[in-house]
């Protein structure tokens, strides 16, 4: 590290570099699994909290973060995984939100189900499995357009 | 051994165990949905485990680890409910299993929300909101195979006279279950039978099948004193690769 004066605003924007390994087009500051970061000194502390309990990413996760930060030249990092609070759809970030429907994934409703088909935005549709490719994502299908998507469920 | 390692290790194993049987369906079950919908929910079960036996392993303070606690016990040290280890014989008898473990998991991790010891309070927090799901579809699906054709409703029926005497074990407070609630950790097993009942109810009428009226009840998994037959065919698979190379990571 060159410059004595790492901020943790840098960190973070450095972390919004950092791709969900799952779903690429959102990063991992989108998706609210990174809870908090605070440096001290050189040392940066970056604390995580998993989507789902089994969540093969996680590690994933962990060690893109590590690799991205080791890159900005950060040699004193800590990783902390918290699981409390839990993790909530409240949490993706509004530009997440955004790219989820451009990229073809429904984004979480408060209602449970999704709004409306993120290929042709008709609203007719169903449900074809409570879950998905991942453990966030429910599988459904739009009766107009007939394309299968992945919806993001909402906890 | 204290009796929150004893309790904790009930909650992992319950979540191992199942965890496991459900993930015997990966890639053989009878519909891509309801495949990737099995290894899902297994993947939420597994995740739990590690929660679950990762605090044991520190409050037994042995230097093991929850890989040592999952794949280097033998079938008398499993502490799971019976209920949870019996083989899945066919799709109506796993999910009905599943089922009836989640009727009674959801009110008993929203009950753990609270327990006095912060970290089983923690996990519980994290879990609840996996197993709500988890008992949404459970439920469902009896539902559907129930209320379904002739040939799907006499399975689910077979499958619910086969699991119902292992229910009992569930509500069977003993001497860890007695100290976890005068420490304020769990509630009695016991206090959220009713409520479990009501789920059964519920479920069972929509989905056309009835109730069997035995009360008898096998015990002997949460103890670890008398486990089927078939936890130990089941650890044979799950625990091949640690008993072949002990110590092998990632
Ligand atoms: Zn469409």
């Amino acid at each position: 590290m060159t410059s004595k004066t790492l901020s943790e605003a840098q960190v973070w924007q450095w972390l919004e570099d950092v791709p969900d390994p799952e779903i690429p087009v959102i990063s991992v500051v989108d998706l609210g699994v990174v809870r908090d970061v605070s440096v001290k000194d050189e040392a940066v502390r970056v604390t995580i909290t998993p989507t789902y309990s089994g969540c093969p990413a996680m590690s994933v996760i962990a060690m893109d973060i590590e690799t991205a930060l080791a890159k900005q030249g950060v040699t004193q990092l800590e990783l902390k995984t918290q699981i409390v609070p839990a993790w909530t759809t409240d949490w993706l970030s509004a530009k997440g939100i955004a790219k989820l429907e451009t990229y073809g994934i429904a984004p979480p409703q408060a209602a449970g189900v999704p709004k409306r088909c993120p290929h042709c935005k008709s609203q007719a549709l169903e449900k074809v499995s409570q879950f998905g490719s991942t453990p966030c994502k429910a599988q459904w299908r739009c009766t107009d357009c007939l394309e299968p998507f992945d919806y993001f469920k909402c906890i | 051994m204290s009796q929150l390692f004893e309790f904790l290790l009930r909650q992992g194993d319950n979540a191992l165990v199942l965890g496991h049987r459900m993930s015997e369906w990966c890639g053989v079950a009878p519909a891509l949905e309801e495949d990737i919908a099995l290894a899902n929910t297994a993947l939420d079960l597994i995740g739990q485990t590690q929660l679950w036996l990762g605090y044991a392993a520190e409050v037994e303070a042995a230097g093991r680890t929850a890989n040592d606690l999952a794949f280097r016990r033998d079938a008398y040290d499993f502490r799971n409910m019976l209920m949870v280890e019996v083989p899945n014989e066919d799709f109506g008898r796993t999910l009905m299993q599943q089922f009836c473990f989640d009727a009674f998991q959801v009110p008993w991790l929203t009950a753990l929300t609270a327990s006095s010891d912060t970290r089983v309070a923690e996990i519980a927090t994290k879990s609840v909101k996996e197993a709500a799901y988890h008992l949404d579809r459970s439920a469902k699906t009896v539902i559907a195979l129930g209320d379904g054709t002739a040939e799907s409703n006499a399975r689910m029926q077979t499958a619910l006279d086969y699991l119902w005497p292992y229910t009992g074990e569930i509500f069977a407070d003993d001497a860890t279950d007695q100290a976890m609630a005068k420490a304020g950790v769990a509630p009695l097993p016991s206090s959220l039978k009713e409520t479990w009942q009501k789920t059964i109810v519920q479920t069972l009428s929509a989905a056309d099948l009835t109730q069997p009226d035995s009360t008898f009840a096998h015990s002997g998994g949460r103890s670890g004193m008398r486990h089927t037959e078939h936890l130990g065919h089941m650890l044979a698979t799950m625990q091949v690769l640690q008993r072949s190379y002990p110590s092998a990571v990632w």
